[in-house]
């Protein structure tokens, strides 16, 4: 039971006080483990500074409220609440708490924004550009819509789409499927890898096109994209 | 008066971040404006020497952190210009001796008395960076046309945006037209395809920089110099107004054009 609790409700100290991250999970039922966590040690929280992680969750100003009130009651300040959800980051910024600790993590594995399903895979979009140092791994296929700069690192266990110029490193099928496919607007990644082969791109001649990378062959070939072909 | 924090930043070392700073904050003050600049690489200190105000420090930035100065105390006037101040950083300690609400404390209480605070960021992406980036209303990235600086610059800029600072603006430093033309440079064209923030000006290529530097003259007091007066530019579109970009080279035109292209996209 203690395992379970330590899945859904993870505790760090940090230098501005203390770092809780929750995972996946009915909210109900975090808050319910987290407040829970917090009383069976309630003389080490007791006066903490305390930043939430809360993942994807979307929370509301009502159930954000409610939480910093309960914790306030057991005396422990709650000033920050980190998300990846625009929502919650604007329902903290209407509670005047921070959306932000001092260290910034581009680097962070960017969790799915939000899930869409083709071909019953899960798809991460994400909608920023990916510059140097940024990396994105996710367990599907990984649509961009911007560029992929070099220095930045996308792996999927499926298929990439940018929508965009990539010129970054990317790895399809991760875990081994070749039928994984690279596509984008401007296919110039530093490196291409498609389950286990990998290729370098080679000088461009003449003007960027929309590509399609696949295995063929036992070769990585990038192919002009055609709508005819419909992509497979 | 509430003062506007610009943070002078880059990744990679030498490509004139610390140049940047001295004169834009000469080319602010000698337009009237009360400037104070911070320099933030405590350990390897050079914003005083650039500046020719290295045999004036007495207290330093660590000294007005732990307390062993008053804050006025540590600010040295250049009398060059009406109202322009410099805050050294500690030559014999290291970046750890400043937190980075060190320095949103410091900047707060400058705050009131100035139009501008302009901290010379250190190179890099760890503590010196952190403190400089932390109190900082805009952020000003300075790159060269070299792979290897635009891609430090693609770095910092993404730190930036993480941290909610807003879009960073662009300083395309020591581009060389002649170089460009024959293909054999990066085109501000090309660097502004991959960073995708706002350009802010272009320094050429200009060795009385070096020379100015070295007297410790800031080249905007030089009012012939091409690079001196890409400065005050920059130093005007920072306060708002809208300067074309100048020629770099009259002859084909062809910054002519980017310009042209630039206003027409850009505002």
């Amino acid at each position: 039971m203690v395992n379970e609790k330590r899945v859904l409700v993870q505790i760090k100290g940090v230098r501005d006080g203390l770092l809780v991250t929750l995972g996946e999970g009915e909210w109900g039922e975090l808050q319910t483990a987290l407040l829970a966590h917090i009383q069976e040690r309630a003389s080490f929280f007791q006066g903490a500074r305390l930043a939430l992680d809360v993942g994807n969750h979307i929370l509301h100003a009502a159930e954000m409220g409610n939480l910093r009130d309960q914790l306030s009651e057991m005396g422990i300040s709650l000033w920050a609440v980190l998300s990846n959800s625009p929502t919650t980051e604007q329902t903290a910024q209407i509670l005047g708490l921070a959306t932000r600790m001092f260290t910034p993590r581009p680097e962070r594995t960017i969790k799915p924004a939000s899930a869409a399903h083709a071909d019953g895979e899960p798809a991460l979009l994400v909608r920023r550009t990916l510059r140097s140092g940024m990396r994105v791994t996710f367990q599907g296929n990984v649509i961009v819509l911007g560029d992929v700069n070099p220095g930045a690192e996308i792996i999927a266990s499926g298929s990439v789409l940018v929508w965009g110029r990539l010129r970054g490193v990317v790895h399809a099928g991760a875990e081994g499927d070749e039928k994984a496919v690279v596509g984008a607007l401007d296919l110039h990644p530093m490196q291409l890898r498609i389950a286990s082969v990998a290729s370098v791109t080679p000088e461009r001649r003449g003007k960027a096109q929309p590509e399609i990378a696949r295995i063929e062959d036992g070769l990585v070939v990038a192919d002009p994209w055609d709508t005819k072909e419909g992509g497979r | 008066m509430s003062a506007t924090v610009v943070t002078v930043s880059s990744g990679k070392g030498g490509v004139g971040k610390t140049t940047t700073t001295a004169n834009l904050a000469v080319a602010l003050a000698s337009n009237g404006q009360k400037v104070v600049c911070i320099d933030g690489d405590i350990g390897l200190r050079n914003l005083d020497v650039v500046m020719g105000l290295e045999n004036r420090i007495v207290y330093d930035l660590v000294d007005v952190v732990e307390g062993r100065c008053r804050l006025r105390q540590a600010m040295i006037r250049d009398k060059r210009v009406p109202e322009l101040y410099l805050i050294p950083a500690a030559q014999t300690r290291d970046k750890s001796a400043v937190s980075p609400s060190d320095m949103v404390r410091l900047c707060d209480e400058l705050r009131p008395d100035f139009d501008w605070i302009i901290i010379d960021s250190p190179a890099g992406i760890e503590r010196g960076f952190r403190n400089a980036l932390a109190p900082a209303d805009t952020v000003l990235v300075v790159t060269n046309p070299e792979v290897s600086a635009v891609r430090d610059a693609d770095r910092i800029i993404g730190l930036v945006e993480a941290e909610e600072k807003g879009p960073a603006r662009l300083i395309l430093n020591r581009l060389n037209p002649v170089l460009v033309r024959r293909g054999e440079m990066l085109t501000p064209q090309d660097v502004l395809e991959l960073l995708a923030i706002e350009l802010i000006g272009i320094v050429p290529e200009d060795d009385h920089v070096v020379m100015s530097t070295n007297r410790g003259q800031p080249i905007v007091l030089d009012a012939k110099s091409r690079a001196g007066q890409a400065f005050q530019n920059i130093a005007r579109r920072l306060r708002g107004e809208k300067v074309p970009f100048m020629d770099l080279e009259e002859k084909d035109g062809f910054f002519n054009r980017l310009s042209r292209m630039l206003r027409a996209g850009g505002n």
